[in-house]
């Protein structure tokens, strides 16, 4: 099975290099959506083997762990890749309407490829410095494709998006350092053994404060989260619809990874108020910064801050159900957030405006859109029975469980503040009446729709059916909570 | 030998942060660069230094000598050397684009996407 289990990267990385050949547009849009769909099929495939069976362990060139790079694909790192290939599959949908001729001349395609194929990379590496080496495949066809197109405002959030990541990346670097100079190794079930022998010092401690940092910024956690509503309204919605769904994503997957796995001990020790305080304050801030813009992307990005906050909440109360709720939460949150951003797109198209002071009437003109805002609106704001209900829910009984009453109450409030922000999109962009003088209304290319009805969809299925997705997080985070299995597994120990 | 490099290694940290903070790009780019070379040589020295022996195994025998250094930090430096050289390429390629349509290197200048 190793074919299968190496597929999310080969097959992204086999629709770069393709498309890098055939560089007329037709072949370009045609390649791409096929890469998509045959990635997306083994992504379903893949999550699928690994519930059947359990963890799958790659060792790359046959070099034996610790020695050589490891690709381990747990039940977690299955469902993040099996959300990577709906998303991806999706945003390469959307991208045929919405990516103009200049972004396809100049390697839209190819780039976005490449960026799912750093995102899985990093969902399945067991090694330390492997991670950050996905991490920068990521980045970096991530800030071309924030550059891409040369406008002013992308340039500026361009700066601000490479500088704060490239200081992230040091960070990081900096701290595989550390800890390699301290323990000797860096295959993440070898550093837990180490670790959890030897206890950890305080370079080990720093060190976990430096990943904190760095996974931190790359998540867009408080008080690192300044980089993101300033650079993710800038490039096309295609564009921004990716990177919301799926980058902070990435940070939070790498924190909830490396923190379960290498550093439980300190997880139930000095990390855990720290985490705490931090998720709720990541909370809070997003929320209010959100309550006071009125450009719909940026409205969502800051929302993108105050969600990660119920996610690094999860890892934080660091119990079986939490950890269930986190990984939850991460399903529900990349498709409704990717659904929001493309929904942004179309309302662009249609009223040629992100500006909710600018724009109005869509309800009359564009019903069907108004309800397929709705859905993944209300989901974000935990309606029920849509899938954000059952994340929040989630989140708040684990919070319940340990008796940390004050983060739960926070995280209730948050609920009702998201709430009125997107009420406030709701009201401005569909409910009021159009503020132009002549409303201009063009016709929806089906192209851009359907995947916003997909992923309502997805949406809608896991509201009322939120029972398999639960037990798969469960599951999923039994093995997060118990890494003997995931330990012996790589080092071939038994 | 150690404390020769850990001063090095800190003060290298230390002009990087500083310039960082500078508001020009160019300084920021500078600031990149040094951050990157102290970051390699924080790895080299954390894994600790052997004096004169190359990690190379003899002629006649099997294994690496224990006294030889360990290889692995090397491979890792040589790695983040080739990432942060196509970072800093592209930054230098972005930010001389950004200094083209902005008209300016001042990056307090560039608030366009705060508000």
């Amino acid at each position: 099975m190793t074919w299968l289990a190496v597929s999310p990267i080969i097959i992204p990385l086999g629709t770069g290099i393709l498309l890098l050949l055939f560089r007329r547009l037709r072949y370009q849009k045609l390649v791409s959506m096929i890469g998509a769909v045959v990635f997306f099929v083994h992504t379903i495939v893949l999550l699928w083997h690994i519930y059947q069976t359990g963890i799958e362990v790659v060792h790359v060139g046959n070099w034996p762990a610790p020695y050589g790079i490891t690709l381990v694909i747990d039940l977690f790192s299955a469902i993040m890749i099996a959300v990577t290939g709906f998303v991806g599959f999706n945003i390469a949908l959307y991208a045929l309407s919405d990516i103009d001729r200049g972004r396809n001349r100049f390697g839209f395609h190819p780039l976005m490829h490449i960026l799912l194929m750093g995102v899985c990379g990093a969902f399945m590496t067991g090694d330390l410095f492997n991670l950050y080496v996905w991490f920068e495949v990521m980045l970096m066809s991530s800030f071309v494709l924030m550059a891409l197109g040369g406008e002013r405002s992308q340039l500026e959030g361009a700066v601000k998006y490479v500088s704060l990541n490239f200081i992230a990346s040091v960070i990081f670097l900096t701290a595989i350092g550390i800890i390699y100079g301290k323990t000797g190794t860096l295959n993440l079930a070898d550093l837990a053994l180490k670790v959890g022998d030897n206890g950890s010092g305080p370079m080990i401690r720093s060190a976990v404060m430096m990943l904190l940092t760095a996974f931190g910024i790359k998540a867009g956690i408080f008080p690192y989260f300044f980089w993101l509503p300033a650079s993710y309204h800038t490039p096309p919605a295609t564009v921004s619809a990716l990177f919301a769904g799926l980058l902070t994503k990435v940070g939070v997957y790498a924190m909830i990874r490396v923190f379960s796995l290498v550093f439980a001990g300190e997880m139930s020790g000095s990390l855990k108020p720290v985490l705490i305080i931090i998720s709720g304050l990541t909370m809070v801030t997003g929320v209010l910064g959100a309550a006071a813009q009125f450009e719909i992307r940026k409205i969502l990005s800051f929302h993108i801050i105050s969600q990660i906050g119920y996610m690094t909440l999860g890892l934080a109360l660091f119990t079986p159900l939490a950890l269930a709720a986190a990984i939850f939460y991460l399903v529900h949150h990349i498709i409704v957030k990717t659904n929001l951003f493309l929904i942004g797109g179309l309302i662009r198209h249609i009223k040629g405006s992100y500006d909710l002071k600018k724009i109005g009437g869509l309800y009359l003109s564009n019903p069907l859109l108004a309800f397929l805002f709705l859905v993944p609106a209300l989901s974000l704001g935990g309606i029920p029975p849509l899938s954000g209900f059952f994340a929040k829910f989630t989140i708040i009984r684990a919070g319940l469980e340990v008796e940390s009453y004050l983060i739960v109450l926070i995280a209730l409030a948050v609920g009702i503040l998201t709430l009125y922000s997107m009420t406030k999109i709701w009201a401005e962009a569909f409910w009021k009446v159009d503020p132009a003088e002549k409303p201009v209304t063009k016709s929806i290319p089906i192209m851009m729709l359907l995947p916003i009805i997909l992923m309502a969809a997805a949406t809608i299925a896991i509201g009322f059916f939120p029972e398999p997705v639960l037990e798969i997080s469960r599951r999923a985070a039994d093995q997060l909570f118990n890494p003997e299995y995931y330990i012996r597994k790589v080092l071939g120990v038994y | 030998m150690e404390l020769i490099l850990a001063l090095g290694t800190g003060s290298l940290y230390a002009m990087g942060l500083y310039l960082l903070l500078r508001r020009s790009m160019i300084k920021l780019i500078f600031g990149f660069v040094l951050l990157g070379q102290a970051t390699n040589l924080l790895i080299f020295t954390a894994s600790g230094l052997t004096r004169a022996k190359p990690p190379i195994i003899e002629a006649n025998a099997k294994i690496l000598s224990s006294s030889a250094p360990d290889p692995l930090p090397q491979a890792l430096i040589l790695t983040a050397i080739v990432i942060s050289f196509g970072i800093l390429a592209f930054a230098l390629v972005l930010m001389r684009r950004a200094y083209d349509i902005t008209g300016t290197d001042d990056l307090d200048e560039m608030r366009g996407t705060d508000q």
